[in-house]
């Protein structure tokens, strides 16, 4: 499965943008605690507790604020400047974590913002890049 | 051309275990790998296998027969070397296949120790030449060593002619800038150097600053380069940054480029390489695969029709895309210097 090069149009932005962004927060972070408490996703949250972090979908118009306590992920308000902010566009956020395209390369090119502490940026790559997606069902969409 | 000669081992790397995977699924009869300290050369934090993973990660290469290699390619720190000590004594209890040691305190420890563990010399260690390497091999019963990314193809073949320890070279990746186990220019800027903390550039000293016209790269401070719009950014390391001196702005010490062998693997085969490695542990499960991949069939292409061999556009472009600063160059191999 690959990933077609695709920007969402213009008008999805200001229509998504408009909408209340908690919905999908929600479920994101939902997804994050659930997958952390099947130990699929390995985190270590002493290194993310206290920390705010927010996920901007750059053509959805979408920003997903969050934070870390020592034990869950939480909807959060993060304001104009979390510790860790992660841009792109959908088609490469979704190319990232299918494992068809790495962060790195996305960087390089200038498709990948990482604002905010580095370190704390490093840490969630190399989190998501420690997911063994082969041991879930999730395995099959997987590039790699 | 002998067409005898076997082909040189892929050696690839992996900073998780996916990654390893990814490399076994993709043809590397290889891989290399680090512990979560300082007792490796890319100490990132997040990356790197603790005990459980390690142990899952040989399971599954020997499971599919491909080797594994520990990288101890850091220099034991003085007042307390036990850290090193404990890696090589884990390397040896997690059965893996070699050793990559820099610092020759810690071979000596390793062979006393371990008189049955291989060990590899790294490319940290600095060793251009086969006096040096013969000498590590005397002392230590060093099987490989790992040359730096200074030698023209010429010189690896003198030094491959003149010793029995196998010699491995880089095939892909970002470059270093060339006084590989050296280098101190990361400690000038942070304190911190990858032989001393095993790190390049730490992240807890980078700070990427989003300007309105540029998007600029600080190392404590330290205004390493500035990437206008849509201009390919870099690692923020000091010797790729771009630099005044003397009235013009350029990249004074090292352009970002990644070297790619690709268009030698045919001379590289028929010297009798042992051995080519891609760079890349901090990279994610992508980059392991896609370059994997890529070289595997290149090279068995190469050991097929050496006298027909030619890069096939496809292979360009897939590592193109992955390589940093979006150049490619066969380094110091093809290089006039005797």
């Amino acid at each position: 499965m690959r990933i077609p090069e695709l920007t969402l149009p213009a008008s999805m932005a200001s229509l998504l943008g408009r909408l209340p962004a908690t919905p999908p927060c929600w479920a994101l972070v939902t997804t994050l605690n659930q997958l952390k408490k099947r130990d699929i996703l390995p985190a270590d949250m002493s290194l993310l507790a206290g920390h705010s972090f927010e996920v901007h979908v750059q053509d959805a118009g979408l920003r997903l604020g969050f934070s870390a306590d020592e034990k869950n992920f939480k909807v959060a308000s993060v304001g104009d400047t979390p510790d860790l902010r992660l841009s792109a566009n959908l088609a490469d956020f979704a190319r990232m974590m299918l494992r068809e395209e790495d962060p790195d390369t996305l960087f390089f090119n200038r498709k990948l913002i990482i604002e905010g502490d580095t370190e704390l940026g490093l840490i969630v790559k190399n989190l998501l890049d420690s997911v063994d997606w082969s041991s879930t069902p999730l395995q099959r969409f997987m590039a790699v | 051309m002998p067409a005898t000669r076997p082909l040189p081992e892929l050696v690839c790397p992996a900073g998780s275990l996916p990654a390893l995977k990814a490399a076994v699924d993709n043809g590397a009869d290889t891989v290399y790998l680090g512990l979560k300290n300082d007792t490796n050369a890319r100490n990132f934090a997040g990356l790197n296998f603790d005990d459980r993973t390690a142990r899952e990660g040989i399971r599954y290469a020997h499971q599919h027969e491909r080797k594994v290699l520990l990288a101890i390619n850091t220099y034991a720190q003085g007042g307390d070397i036990s850290r090193w000590h404990r890696a090589i004594d884990e390397g040896a209890d997690l059965g893996v296949d070699a050793i990559i040691l820099a610092d020759i305190g810690l071979m000596e420890y390793a062979r006393r120790r371990y008189p049955e563990l291989r060990l590899h010399m790294s490319v940290q260690s600095s060793a251009t030449n086969y006096e040096a390497i013969n000498l590590a091999q005397e002392l230590f019963d060093i099987r490989r060593a790992v040359l730096p990314r200074v030698l023209t193809l010429d010189q690896v073949k003198q030094v491959i002619d003149h010793t029995r320890v196998e010699i491995e070279v880089f095939g892909f990746g970002s470059l270093c800038v060339m006084v590989e186990g050296r280098c101190l220019l990361s400690s000038y800027a942070t304190g911190e150097s990858p032989n001393s903390h095993g790190v390049c550039s730490p992240a807890k000293f980078v700070r990427w600053e989003h300007g309105s016209q540029a998007l600029g790269a600080r190392l404590n401070g330290i205004l390493i380069d500035e990437y206008q719009q849509g201009e390919p950014a870099g690692y923020p390391t000091l010797c790729k940054g771009r630099f005044e001196v003397e009235g013009d702005t350029y990249y004074a010490l090292e352009e970002p480029t990644s070297l790619n062998v690709m268009a030698m693997l045919p001379q590289i085969i028929d010297i009798g390489v042992a051995a080519i490695k891609v760079e890349g542990r901090q990279r994610s499960p992508a980059y392991v695969a896609q370059v994997t991949r890529t070289l595997r069939e290149a090279l068995d292409t190469a050991g097929r029709e050496p006298q027909r061999f030619s890069v096939k556009p496809g292979w360009t472009q897939a590592l193109s895309k992955l390589a940093e600063g979006q150049q490619q160059t066969l380094g110091a191999y093809n290089r006039p210097w005797k």
